[in-house]
């Protein structure tokens, strides 16, 4: 059984979100940077959304994935994009999907690695729940609770889908 | 009709078809050698980074095995594992333990027991780390720096990353390796993986007591004449020559190869205009290659240097987390086997 | 009390299964009586006596014979000895072995051909017959006492597995030879051909950069042999050719009535080039193992009888001489345990008749020392039986020679030697 989600409402949802964190802190430049794949499309998304001039950068964690003794290197890697600055910039750091927490921590890792960030918002299209570190997303287009055998499939780039699978008994 | 499989496939890969050693490029197949490309693409651009370095061999311990030195290679391995965050021990075999009749097997065995996790093995005899990998240590991942005239896997990778970059293809790709082939392990990785990446033709040009019986086995055409071979080329790839070929009778003088082998500018203009002159150095200016060909606007050279880095990084990543996967998978069904 | 003594009185008698000779061929075992180490009594009107053996299934041949056997002694040990080495003879079936001149000291002297038949004497398990070296120290330089050598009871006079690099030298060695009616025995190398290589030079050369022994390292010392035997007249016997070419250049000389014979080894008859591919220094022999195309035709010269005896070419190691890369180890297999297995594969391929087989291990190498290998009344009961269906997986522990590395280790081959008797006496005898 698959559910589609309304793609338009979580983004409006994530936008106003990311809007008031963006005011609440008084940033008015910042920089979008998606984790690949997933949410490399929900930054270019949102990019157009928030009117930013900036083109959004695009990170690649395989280098940083803290599984690399357990099920050895991504062979699709792909190089990091991130065609500006980020040393004092304000960075919108975006995935479809917040779960464990682990891919996060693995792009701040990597983040740091360019330089000295002024700030890092995190925005994540769905939030999972089911969290094993500390860390958490400011704004979210919908915080879902799976059951077991649900899992959640985001298509894109154009368009830009995402589903809700269930799996068969 | 062997009672083992001889080929070397089945040690260099995981069940799954994860790299867990780099021995040689003989039985790797198009799919694998274009991954080792793009994962040397990424790191090349780690290396453009302010912090150059990643985590991925954090609290591995990589061991640079030399029984022949070569300060050159050994430098590009020791920054790509430092670059991955490995502790790295630097060892010069040759004047140490084998001159106090300790066995290479003792060598490596003490080594193991130190808790290593990759060997970076050079050596003079063909064959040397194929050895160690099956007989030795085999739970350490080895990588091959060259080994006799059999192969020198790494280097002739960072030579296909240098040519896909700069062609952006190898289809239709006619590639020329000029020079000692027979003493030659870059020569016959080279060729091999051109083959496997599917140039439309390789070329060896060199004087017949530089090339090894029925050369063309390996996948290439033969050429003793220069002028001829350097027609229509893409690439033009110089090998090194050692001054100890002069003796023996596989040369008469430096100047006469020179004069017949050697590129200068007058025989790279008979190649197409863009092809581009590599050489896995160092360079014997005057021997191989004219200074002016060397440093001229056709010559990648350089950039095979920064590449090195990128493609090391890139098979010791690789090997090191088919070995880790594996030791997981061998673990897990241990438990499995006492619950 | 004496082995001879021993002997004396006891019968054996064998019903059943087939029997060899290269006289009868393979025919069915019409009852054997041996009585007094000998062959007392065959076919119909022998009366059991003694023991009986029933041979239902299995082969009884000749002893067999081989022409290059490594015994390691006088060495020091760590290789082999003939106690182990001669079991392990004992165990393939063999119940006579040549000693090769290449101990530690070289078998250049009286004294050294004693020691190895007395040793051959006290703890040998099959027949022990000496080979002497053809030159001092092996050296190639001066020629060894050879009257002295055959003497004592050198079979023959050879070179090892070295070369003679000088011509001349080597056509006085088959002058002085001839005095005394010796067989000389090479191992036809070209030293400066063949210089440091340790692998064919073909395919697998090319491929993994290995240093190459060219074909005409060992054609080109073949053609020098047989014209220098042909001018001297001695009978020159060309131990473990590997190359096509020979075969053809043996068969021509033959044909012209140069007195020239040869033999090969098993594992030039089952392995190629290809054992090498994945650096096995197993495989690191001496001639190297070459194409296919040279197997082929050393089949054929084996079926053609140009080829007449098929030798083990035993070399056993410890094993730090294999554990090493390859150019770094020492060439030679652990071989002799397994050549009758090897052989019945071939004849199971259909690559090689079984007389063939049991002819070049028994009257063919016999012929060439000029001795006997017939199952006839009167003559020394050497013997082997073995089952050729029955199967046996070479082991590290399974084997009873020094050397662990043989050609086939951890399958299951056929042929399984069930007795091996030397003048009537088992020599071994399977579980």
């Amino acid at each position: 059984m698959t559910v589609l989600l309304e793609m338009n409402e979580l983004l409006d949802t994530l936008e106003g979100g990311l809007r008031g964190v963006l005011e609440a802190r008084g940033i008015d430049n910042p920089v979008l940077i998606g984790i690949r794949t997933g949410g490399v499309w929900v930054a270019e998304a949102l990019g157009k959304r928030l009117g930013l001039s900036e083109p959004y950068g695009a990170l690649d964690i395989s280098f940083y994935r803290d599984d690399f003794s357990r099920i050895g290197l991504n062979p699709t890697v792909t190089p990091s994009s991130l065609p500006f600055d980020t040393e004092g910039r304000d960075i919108i750091l975006v995935d479809d999907v917040i779960m464990s927490g682990r891919t996060i921590r693995a792009a701040m890792n990597e983040l740091f690695d360019y330089g000295r960030p002024a700030s890092i918002i995190l925005a994540t299209l769905i939030d999972l729940g089911a969290r094993e570190l500390p860390i958490q997303p400011d704004a979210a287009g919908q915080t879902l609770a799976l059951a077991p055998r649900q899992r959640v499939k985001l298509r894109g780039p154009e368009p830009l889908t995402i589903e809700l699978q269930e799996s068969g008994q | 009709m062997t009672a083992n499989d001889p080929s070397p496939t089945h040690l260099q890969l995981t069940r799954d078809g994860q790299l867990r050693h780099f021995l040689t490029l003989d039985g790797l197949e198009r799919p694998l050698l274009t991954d080792i490309l793009d994962t040397a693409d990424s790191f090349i651009e780690v290396g453009e980074r302010s912090i150059k370095k990643v985590p991925l061999l954090r609290g591995r311990t990589v061991v640079n095995l030399f029984f022949e030195s070569s300060t050159r290679t050994r430098s590009t391995f020791e920054l790509a594992a430092k670059r991955l965050s490995a502790d790295v021990l630097n060892l010069d075999i040759s004047t140490s333990a084998t001159s106090k009749g300790e066995t290479l097997s003792d060598t490596l065995l003490n080594l193991e027991a130190m808790a290593s996790d990759m060997f970076v093995v050079r050596h003079s005899q063909s064959g040397a780390p194929h050895f160690i990998a099956e007989s030795v240590t085999p739970g350490v991942a080895i990588i091959n720096a060259g080994d006799g005239r059999h192969a020198h896997p790494t280097q002739a990778m960072l030579d296909m990353l240098t040519i896909r970059q700069r062609k952006g293809r190898f289809e239709g790709l006619k590639v020329a390796i000029v020079g000692d082939v027979l003493h030659s392990r870059v020569a016959r990785s080279q060729i091999r993986a051109l083959n496997e990446l599917g140039a439309e033709e390789v070329r060896v040009i060199a004087p017949g007591t530089l090339l090894p019986l029925d050369v063309e086995d390996l996948g290439c055409t033969v050429e003793y004449d220069m002028a001829r071979g350097m027609k229509d080329l893409d690439v033009v790839i110089m090998l090194r020559l050692q001054k100890e070929r002069m003796e023996g009778a596989l040369l008469p003088s430096e100047r006469e190869f020179y004069r017949l082998y050697g590129l200068s500018q007058e025989k790279l203009s008979l190649a197409r205009p863009d092809c581009i002159v590599m050489h896995p150095g160092p360079i014997n200016r005057g021997v191989e290659i004219e200074s002016a060909v060397a440093d001229g606007p056709q010559s990648v050279i350089l950039n095979q240097v920064t590449n090195g880095i990128a493609i090391r990084m890139a098979v010791m990543s690789m090997a090191m987390g088919g070995q880790m996967a594996e030791r997981q998978q061998k673990l897990a069904g241990q438990q499995e086997g006492r619950a | 009390m004496s082995a001879k003594e021993q002997r004396a009185g006891i019968a054996l008698t064998i019903t059943g299964g087939q029997l060899y000779d290269s006289e009868r061929g393979l025919v069915d075992n019409p009852g054997l009586l041996i009585r007094d180490g000998r062959i007392a009594a065959l076919g119909a009107g022998i009366h059991e006596a003694g023991d009986t053996l029933d041979a239902g299934g299995q082969i009884i041949a000749p002893g067999f014979i081989d022409l290059c056997c490594n015994l390691r002694e006088p060495g020091n040990g760590q290789k082999g000895n003939i106690r182990s080495e001669t079991r392990a003879a004992a165990r393939g079936g063999f119940s006579t072995v040549c000693a090769s001149p290449e101990t530690s000291p070289v078998n250049d002297s009286s004294a050294v051909t004693n020691l190895i038949l007395d040793g051959a004497e006290a703890r040998g398990a099959v027949r022990v017959l000496p080979i002497g070296a053809i030159t001092r120290g092996l050296e190639g330089e001066l020629l060894s006492d050879m009257a002295g050598l055959k003497a004592s009871g050198c079979v023959a006079v050879g070179n090892g597995s070295r070369g003679v690099r000088n011509a001349r030298i080597l056509r006085r060695c088959m002058a002085y030879a001839k005095t005394f009616d010796l067989t000389v025995m090479f191992s036809p190398e070209n030293s400066s051909l063949a210089a440091d290589g340790y692998a064919h030079d073909g395919q697998v050369t090319t491929r993994l950069g290995m240093l190459g022994i060219p074909e005409v390292a060992e054609t080109a010392a073949v053609m020098e042999m047989l014209l220098l035997a042909e001018e001297t007249g001695v009978h020159l016997h060309l131990s473990q050719i590997s190359c096509a070419r020979s075969v053809d250049m043996i068969a021509n000389a033959r044909a012209r009535g140069v007195p020239v014979t040869a033999d090969v080894a098993m594992h030039q008859l089952c392995f190629t080039e290809s054992a090498l591919a994945g650096f096995d220094s197993r495989f690191h022999v001496r001639p190297p193992l070459r194409s296919e195309a040279d197997r082929q035709a050393l089949l054929a010269g084996v079926r053609a009888g140009t080829i007449a005896a098929i030798a083990s070419q035993h070399l056993p190691h410890d094993s730090a001489a294999k554990q090493a890369p390859l150019p770094a180890t020492e060439p030679g297999l652990s071989s002799i345990e397994t050549v009758l297995s090897l052989g019945l594969e071939l004849v199971q391929r259909g690559e090689l008749a079984l007389a063939d087989l049991l002819r070049s291990l028994t009257s063919g190498p016999a012929g060439i020392l000029g001795r006997e290998a017939d199952i006839r009344e009167g003559a020394p009961a050497d013997l082997c039986l073995f089952d050729p269906q029955a199967r046996w997986q070479p082991s590290a522990e399974s084997l009873l020679s020094v050397g662990k590395h043989a050609p086939v280790i951890g399958r299951a081959l056929p042929g399984v030697v069930t007795l091996t008797l030397v003048e009537g006496q088992p020599a071994w005898r399977s579980a």
